[in-house]
């Protein structure tokens, strides 16, 4: 009865559809629980007193006004902070950071907690912390790229390489026949995730609950047993939905240690959320880059060198250093590569990982001297990326695992209509007068793979639970990790149970990099199988199943049934095979992670092409983005409805570093004097307008079983570059510092 | 100084008795009603997390001191739906994919309903994306967002079309 | 927030009768619960003015004015048909402001007390003697490239981010007020004070003093065809002002029998300059008028800091805003208020 197998649901069905979001009622209801949601009995409200200098030490508190405030329960300063089990300074895993919670009266940067004031309402605790009124020693700080003295940075953020050198670098120099020398800088900017960092902590004994935010739960729970001195599996952290990570929420940070302590200290469940204008200080930000880039050219246009030196801004207490000149390493077929970063001690929180971290800050860089290098050349930016085009990886050699990008230039060139673009800046103009320009620019990301365990159940009725801690931030994990198992499975969506975000289930890894759905994915593809593949011996093995003995030609999953390959008449369903077999669930384990072997045989990159208009008032110089095409080539995409959302919201970060975000820090105090939204601004929906998304396909048989790349951040990356490049073509004057402003483009028109 | 405020909140009457005036509407929400589907982002009127309905306008209940709205009608996300039956509004943007971390949405969708409740965007596009501008949205679905405000708004067009033939 | 009392009068004469020294008038909150948030603003007592009767009236009077009772909200103001009608420019300078929510919150009596958005006046760890008369002045040496260019003084550089006022003072308005001394009434000129050595002084209200109306003379509506509010910003929409101009002509057979130019952003009250209007009148509108109108308007500009950008900037957008204004008044609502992107451009 081949004709009426129900094909809308047959294996491989569910991935590759634009299903919309699982948890979409939850969330538009209002009953998706983020942690500050949580408001367990008894509990106190905590507020962090945030340090208003970035050097120094804390020599007064006025705990006794504190305390007095009706409602206040307890203040901690550095005098009676009980013992933490744990180093707060210690490097004790890859995601460890030094952090503040009150080891001592130092204050390191701005905006660093000095006290923690716990009380019975919100009010109250808001109130005493104001109370504290705290007396410093100030030193001066250190603020800026030019705040201290640069060092040579040998080993950058996550281990990325420092210094890269490939080729000769000299002779591409002296072989260049055209050179450029340009220098951009990009300032420092804060995640500022919509939900700020929060926590509710319950303690039971030496057992913790923690409702947070969190993009590793897994790996978080070691960490924070690791602090409280009690065995990873007594920490339960329970993270079912995020409000944007960006890369903030994978690091454990002195207030959340703070507020965990302060619920062991009182015995009291506690909840702190940190202030918006906390968010600028000890959750991470990106760090300021002055990026200079030398490029020679050929008499036919292709690069003899690309050199890429970047300076960021880090603290004076750790090492994250932005890996911004690695944006050069991947990309263009140079004859030469170098890679150098350098780093300055700033009083600061430490800089993390946020959204695209190096390749944001040095694609903008990268590409807008691309576009300068291709005007002296007198080539259409596009063709001179063209001619410079990698057919395989730039210094090392390395065959791409698959690379469509040229095929990206061309689909978003021509629904972008590139080809009428005209070589000089200042020729467009629209009804109004405005001046128009275009841009484009190239975006690349890496495709990483992290590890990740999932557990997958085939229940007695015929349906299927899947398990893996994943941490859904906005990205679609609910989704699109249910769809990858459905289709392990072979099961329709609505068949499909999906635990996550938890940390006593199977670890899901990371969500960073753009590397979870793969990874995540790949670890519930492989339960998924292994459960059919345990479900199949037990058919096969059973006289009584139309299966039995088809063991060699194999067994196809579809729709809640096992069919023998090829022979569309033999099959069962999973209830009737578990029924038999004594009605005992069938469980499948899996796990995913790249062989070293197979990282070493490919270069693995996602890529894109992406083209801007901009239009600028030619006397008043206020500009918009009026449209955006991104073509993007990440492998298989999952869903598409999710993957477009995805990249158009990179693309937005992209308008955001390009023309708004900027922390404005005050040099005779080293705080932040734009500290809120009203300041620090982000793009508003007014700012957004003809934005479209193309997806190339890609087969990649190398990347991982499963062919995904991953679509987290690669929309920012080509994006900066591409807003820059049409400011200049719009407007005639090149920008090299961004976000671009009104002012630089005012300044640039007077000389 | 303690106040006695009675609110009607999604359709229910509730008597507040407030410890403190510098309780807001939002705090009052969310941390002593358990309605917690309305969203802090910024705290100062300055991202729209937090909208609301009172008396059926969208404001920002962060900036709304609760003790001043005695007597006032409060719709919060946790009051659109009718049962299991979505507002079109919140449909749209499930349709439309306006979210991505959601925690924006509540304050998002109260917006959008506030905003067509006013009448001034119609289905222009621009119109909406200016009205939709007091709600940031930090994974940037705004493309998402407009398109499902312009499509509630035709679909809610439609049934008070039916329902008044 | 500190602990205040809270106190919601019946009369406009119990709101005046409960006020005392430290005692703040609150109407929609919006500005006023957000500094008490911060810390740079702690009254000991809140009277509540919002459920006061008769304050939320839009009233044409019988000698033509238009009166807006001091609890109009702002939306209701902006979209209110008649008054968009007679006043567009107002509406448009209303509707360029803040979000949907906030003016649906705000009050159009609070928008002319709105304090200012200097980060250091806004953070109460900064010395600032607007705030703490004596303090000195943070914003002199800090980040102050958004700060005052006009009429300034060395105690305090900073601006009012009010977009209504500045509309309010192209179109001559009049503030009424209350207070323990009875009623009078305000000109628009004189309701915002310049710094000099007294920051702290930000308007002319006496102590205890409601305004409780604002008032827009006939004759103002007849701009009504000419009138335009530009504000240049950092972004499209939602956000503060970086320099902006209300501008309003009145023409006679091609000639300007009537000009109206007020800058926004700029000094701490709206810079309406006389002679900048009256060289127009006359005149044929053209570039170079408005050039000349906008040097004036502009003279004694001089930076505070790091902001001379925007004296250019605000001759530029004052020129625009009367070359939109000569150009007359859109017959909708721009979709972007007050936008360059809403508007044609002239180079």
């Amino acid at each position: 009865m081949p004709d009426t197998l129900p094909f809308a649901t047959r294996f491989g069905s569910n991935a590759g559809q634009p299903v919309s979001r699982r948890d979409g009622v939850a969330k538009v209801t209002g009953t998706a629980t983020f942690a500050a949601d949580n408001h367990p009995e008894g509990m106190l409200h905590a507020v962090y007193v945030p340090a208003t200098i970035a050097r120094g030490r804390v020599t007064h508190l006025d705990v006794a006004a504190a305390r007095a405030h009706p409602g206040v329960v307890e203040v901690i300063t550095p005098a009676n902070r009980p013992l933490l089990e744990g180093d707060p300074e210690a490097k004790h895993f890859m995601f460890a950071f030094r952090f503040e919670a009150l080891q001592d009266d130092t204050v390191r940067y701005a905006n660093q907690p000095i006290a923690l004031v716990l009380a019975e309402t919100l009010e109250a605790a808001t109130e005493g912390a104001r109370l504290l009124d705290p007396r410093y020693e100030a030193e001066s700080p250190r603020v800026g790229l030019d705040g201290n003295t640069p060092y040579t940075v040998e080993v950058g953020a996550f281990g990325r390489r420092g210094q890269t050198v490939h080729g000769d670098v000299a002779a591409g120099h002296a072989a260049a026949v055209q050179s450029l020398d340009v220098t951009y800088e990009t300032p420092a900017q804060y995640h500022n995730a919509m939900e700020t960092h929060a926590v509710v902590a319950q303690w039971q004994g030496d057992q913790v609950t923690l409702d947070m935010p969190n993009q590793a739960i897994v790996m978080s729970r070691g960490a924070y047993g690791y602090y409280f001195g009690i065995p990873a599996e007594n920490v339960l952290i329970r993270s079912p939905y995020l409000g944007g990570g960006f890369g903030s929420k994978a690091i454990p940070n002195g207030p959340t240690v703070l507020a965990i302590l302060a619920a062991r200290m009182t015995g009291r469940p506690v909840k702190l959320m940190l202030r918006r204008d906390q968010m600028f200080g000890p959750v991470g930000h990106r760090g300021a880059t002055r990026q200079r880039l030398r490029i020679g050219i050929d008499a036919e246009g292709r690069m003899t060198v690309l050199d890429h030196e970047s300076l960021a801004t880090t603290s004076t207490f750790d090492d994250f250093v932005e890996s911004a000149a690695n944006a050069s390493q991947g990309l263009y077929a140079a004859g030469a590569l170098r890679s150098a970063h350098s780093g300055v001690r700033v009083d600061t929180g430490t800089p993390g990982p946020m959204r695209a971290p190096g390749e944001a800050s040095g694609s903008a860089a990268l590409e807008c001297a691309m576009d300068e290098m291709a005007e002296r050349a007198g080539l259409d930016p596009l063709e001179f990326r063209l001619r410079n085009y990698a057919e395989t990886e730039p210094g090392t050699g390395l065959p791409y695992s698959s690379k469509a990008l040229r095929e990206c230039y061309l689909r978003g060139a021509e629904r972008f209509g590139w080809a009428k673009r005209p070589l000089q800046p200042r020729q467009m103009r629209d009804e109004d007068g405005m001046l128009v320009g275009w841009g484009m620019g190239t975006a690349l990301f890496h495709a990483p793979m992290f590890q990740a365990q999932a557990r997958a159940v085939l229940r007695p009725d015929g349906t299927g639970l899947v398990e893996t801690a994943a941490a859904d931030m906005g990205q679609g994990a609910w989704t699109a990790l249910a769809q990858i198992a459905a289709d392990s499975l072979g099961l329709p969506l609505d068949k499909v149970e999906f635990r996550s975000g938890s940390s006593d289930l199977p670890d899901g890894g990371v969500a960073g990099g753009s590397g979870h759905t793969a990874t995540a994915g790949g670890a519930l593809h492989a339960a998924g199988r292994d459960a059919i593949d345990r479900l199949a011996q037990i058919a096969t093995a059973d006289p009584a199943s139309p299966l039995f003995g088809a063991g060699n030609k194999g067994v196809t999953a579809r729709d809640g049934r096992l069919f023998v390959t090829d022979d569309d008449s033999r099959s069962e369903s999973y209830a009737e095979i578990i029924a038999r077999a004594g009605g005992s669930e069938v469980i499948g384990t899996g796990s995913a992670a790249r062989p070293p072997e197979q990282a070493a045989k490919h270069a693995m990159y996602s890529h894109g092409a992406v083209f801007a208009e901009v239009k600028v008032d030619p006397d008043l110089y206020q500009m918009r983005v009026t449209r955006l095409v991104g073509a993007f080539a990440a492998g298989r995409i999952i869903n598409p409805k999710l993957a477009e959302s995805q990249l158009m919201g990179g693309m937005i970060w992209g308008i955001s570093f390009a023309l708004h975000e900027e922390a404005r820090f005050d040099a005779r105090t080293g705080r932040i004097m734009n500290a809120d939204f009203a300041g620090y601004h982000i793009p508003v929906n007014a700012d957004v307008s003809g934005l479209e998304v193309i997806t190339v396909h890609e087969d990649d048989p190398h990347v991982n079983a499963l062919g995904i790349k991953g679509v987290g951040e690669i929309g920012i990356v080509g994006t900066v570059g591409a807003i820059g490049n049409a400011i200049w073509h719009a407007t005639g004057h090149r920008i090299r510092r961004f976000p671009i402003r009104i002012e630089d483009l005012l300044r640039a028109e007077r000389g | 100084m303690s106040f006695s405020i009675s609110l009607t909140i999604n359709g229910t009457r509730r008597d507040v008795l407030l410890e403190d005036a510098r309780v807001t509407l939002l705090d009052l929400l969310r941390e002593r009603l358990a309605l917690p589907g309305t969203k802090k982002g910024c705290d100062r009127g300055q991202c729209g997390a937090c909208t609301v309905l009172v008396d059926g306008r969208r404001v920002n209940s962060c900036l709304s001191l609760a003790v001043t709205l005695d007597g006032a009608e409060v719709t919060t996300i946790e009051g659109l739906a009718q049962g299991d039956r979505l507002h079109p509004v919140q449909a749209a943007f499930i349709d439309h994919d306006g979210f991505q971390c959601g925690y924006c949405t509540p304050g998002q969708i109260m917006s959008a309903v506030g905003l067509i409740a006013e009448g001034h965007a119609g289905t222009d596009p621009d119109r909406i994306r200016e009205g939709m501008s007091g709600n940031l949205c930090r994974c940037a679905a705004y493309h998402g967002i407009a398109e499902a405000v312009q499509d509630a708004t035709r679909r809610m067009a439609a049934e008070d079309e039916r329902a008044s033939a | 927030m500190t602990p205040f009392d809270y106190v919601r009068p019946a009369s406009l004469a119990d709101a005046i009768a409960a006020w005392e020294p430290g005692a703040a008038y609150l109407g929609g909150g919006t500005n006023l619960v957000d500094l008490m948030k911060t810390g740079a603003l702690r009254p000991g007592k809140l009277i509540d003015l919002t459920r006061l009767p008769g304050l939320d009236r839009i009233e044409a009077l019988a000698n033509g004015d238009t009166r807006i009772g001091a609890l109009v909200r702002n939306a209701d103001l902006a979209h209110d048909a008649d008054f968009a009608r007679a006043f567009p420019m107002v509406a448009e300078a209303l509707l360029s402001g803040a979000s949907g929510q906030l003016r649906n919150a705000a009050t159009v009596g609070g928008n002319l007390l709105q304090r200012t958005r200097c980060a250091y006046f806004q953070d109460p760890h900064s010395p600032c003697n607007r705030r703490d008369p004596g303090a000195g002045c943070a914003a002199r040496s800090g980040d102050n490239g958004g700060l005052a260019i006009l009429g300034w003084s060395a105690a305090c550089i900073a601006t009012n981010p009010s977009d209504f006022c500045v509309a309010l003072a192209a179109m001559d308005a009049v503030v009424e007020v209350e207070g323990p001394d009875g009623a009078r009434q305000i000109s628009f000129a004189d309701f915002h004070l310049l710094p000099g050595e007294t920051p702290e002084r930000e308007t002319a209200l006496h102590p205890g003093e409601v305004i409780v109306a604002i008032r827009l003379p006939a004759a103002s509506a007849g701009f009504r065809a000419h009138s335009r509010y530009l504000k240049l910003r950092d972004r499209t929409s939602y956000a503060f002002a970086l320099v902006s101009a209300a501008a309003a002509l009145r023409f006679e057979g091609g000639k300007i029998a009537g000009a109206r130019l007020a800058l926004g952003a700029v000094a701490a009250r709206p810079w309406r300059v006389a002679e900048a209007e009256a060289l127009m009148i006359g005149q044929t509108p053209d570039r170079a008028l408005f050039d000349t109108a906008a040097d004036v308007a502009l003279n004694g500009a001089a930076p505070s800091g790091d902001n001379g950008h925007k004296i250019a900037l605000a001759h530029r957008t004052a020129a625009r805003a009367l070359a939109l204004a000569a150009e007359g008044t859109p017959a909708q609502m721009p979709a972007f208020p007050a936008s360059v992107f809403g508007g044609h451009a002239h180079a």
